[in-house]
């Protein structure tokens, strides 16, 4: 047993919202510049070639990459082994993203009651937090900045056996036809399979978190990936929706086992900043 | 072939007559940021016959929510939102002379509709560029609703603000134009 005071988290959590917003991701670049020699549209080029440009300004500014900083989602891998001391987790982690919100200059874009009053909670809390318990006596601690406009691109479908892999890929790639340049493409697609209503929306998150440039690890699942961002990328969406050969950087997969009776399929769209950051405490 | 065009607001018919889709636009001078929550004040206004806190005729609307600025700045970050979200409200502020709109993503039949007859522009700028968005902008007023914090309607000036055609006075669109030359379905 070890033992983690939780103001720890506090500083660890302000520093992630900070840097997920001001600092693209190395996968991200690293895609997007692969693609930059693809892409077929002169627009579509100058287009990612601003985008590379606002990763430089960004960092050098300190200013984020996108004016929507987003909702702050947290993902937390919390070790068996650790016991948790000094106070309230879940209530230390908004003090962070309060911190890195306020402090950072990153705009606050959560509201309170989300039809009627929508009202402005003025320090981005709360996050949306997301625990799993893991071997171990660390913690790992992701922020995933999530902006409004790809994530309103996204959707739950409960699918039928009878709709194959065909029915899901089918799915998945007119979800991203239907998005047009909404979602500030070149997109991240992340697909989520099984469990439940509820459980393939989460996978459709988590799958946003595998490295662009990593392959899914089982091969199958890799080919179908392979063949959706093909697909997909000849919609002809391009960036921004303006046209082009470069609609998604990336399709990534997660599944988990259902019921027989079932095939719950989630699209959760990301747009082309796709921000996230991790660290461990221990 | 894509061309290049310098314009300084408020736009003239003249003004938008050689822009085709997919020229780009280095925009200058006063340009009014709002959101769906000011839009939806500005429309009423207009319904009832009272008068805008700004000159629409001639005006562009920018539709973004910026990030707060660094002290010394003029602006946080400061990228397109998505339209739609207004295509509920831009009709009517383009009959009372709205000229130009920038965002980001498709705008409905109605908006198109209303963009042909009141000969008017919309301009797609990059979701994601914020930064180099805010490059432009050179100085930042509230000028109205102030309650609405990061949605207020503020009063940039930019200069050589880069924005792309999306739909132009003769009715053509990006969305459908540039896809169907790359579509390989």
């Amino acid at each position: 047993m070890k033992e983690i005071n939780v103001q720890q988290v506090i500083p660890v959590v302000k520093k992630l919202c900070i840097d997920a917003n001001y600092y693209a991701a190395h996968d991200v670049v690293a895609k997007v510049q692969e693609f930059r020699n693809r892409e077929e549209s002169p627009t579509g080029r100058e287009i990612i070639d601003l985008m590379m440009e606002n990763y430089r300004l960004a960092a050098q500014e300190q200013m984020p990459l996108c004016q929507d900083t987003g909702v702050a989602i947290v993902f937390v891998e919390l070790g068996q082994d650790v016991h948790l001391v000094g106070g309230d987790f879940y209530a230390a982690i908004n003090e962070g993203v309060r911190q890195g919100y306020v402090e950072g200059y990153l705009r606050k874009s959560m509201v309170t009651d989300p039809v009627i009053e929508r009202k402005n909670t003025k320090d981005n809390t709360p996050a949306l937090i997301y625990t799993d318990i893991v071997p171990g006596d660390a913690i790992k601690i992701t922020v995933a900045p999530k902006g409004g406009g790809a994530e309103n691109m996204s959707e739950v479908k409960m699918m039928s056996a009878a709709d194959g892999l065909e029915g899901v890929k089918d799915f998945v790639v007119d979800r991203i036809r239907r998005s047009g340049g909404n979602p500030c493409p070149p997109v991240v697609v992340g697909v989520g399979i099984g469990g439940s209503f509820e459980q393939c929306a989460l996978l459709a998150k988590k799958a946003l978190l595998r490295p662009l440039t990593e392959p899914n690890p089982d091969p199958q699942w890799a080919k179908v990936e392979a063949e959706l961002l093909e697909r997909i990328n000849r919609l002809g969406i391009g960036p921004q929706g303006l046209g082009g050969t470069t609609t998604a950087l990336a399709v990534n997969i997660l599944y988990k086992p259902c019921h027989i009776a079932s095939m719950p399929v989630a699209v959760n769209v990301n747009c082309h900043c796709h921000r996230h950051e991790s660290a461990v405490i221990n | 072939m894509s061309k290049t065009f310098n314009l300084t607001t408020p736009l003239t018919t003249a003004d938008l007559e050689p822009l085709h889709v997919g020229d780009k636009v280095m925009l200058n001078g006063i340009i009014y940021t709002a959101r769906d929550a000011a839009h939806k004040r500005l429309v009423a206004l207009l319904q009832e016959n009272q008068p805008l806190p700004f000159d629409i005729r001639g005006a562009v609307i920018y539709y973004v929510g910026p990030s707060p600025a660094r002290p010394g700045k003029p602006i946080g970050s400061a990228g397109p939102t998505t339209s739609y979200r207004m295509d509920k409200y831009s009709p009517l502020l383009m009959d009372a002379g709205l000229k130009g709109m920038i965002g980001k993503g498709e705008r409905n039949r109605a908006v198109v509709d209303a963009i042909i007859k009141n000969k008017a522009v919309y301009f797609a700028s990059i979701g994601g560029t914020a930064v180099v968005a805010a490059q432009a902008v050179k100085s930042a007023r509230v000028i109205a609703y102030e309650d609405l914090g990061a949605e207020a309607l503020t009063e940039l000036v930019v200069e050589n603000f880069p924005v792309f055609v999306a739909n132009d006075i003769y009715g053509n669109d990006i969305f459908e134009q540039g896809v169907a030359q790359y579509r390989k379905e």
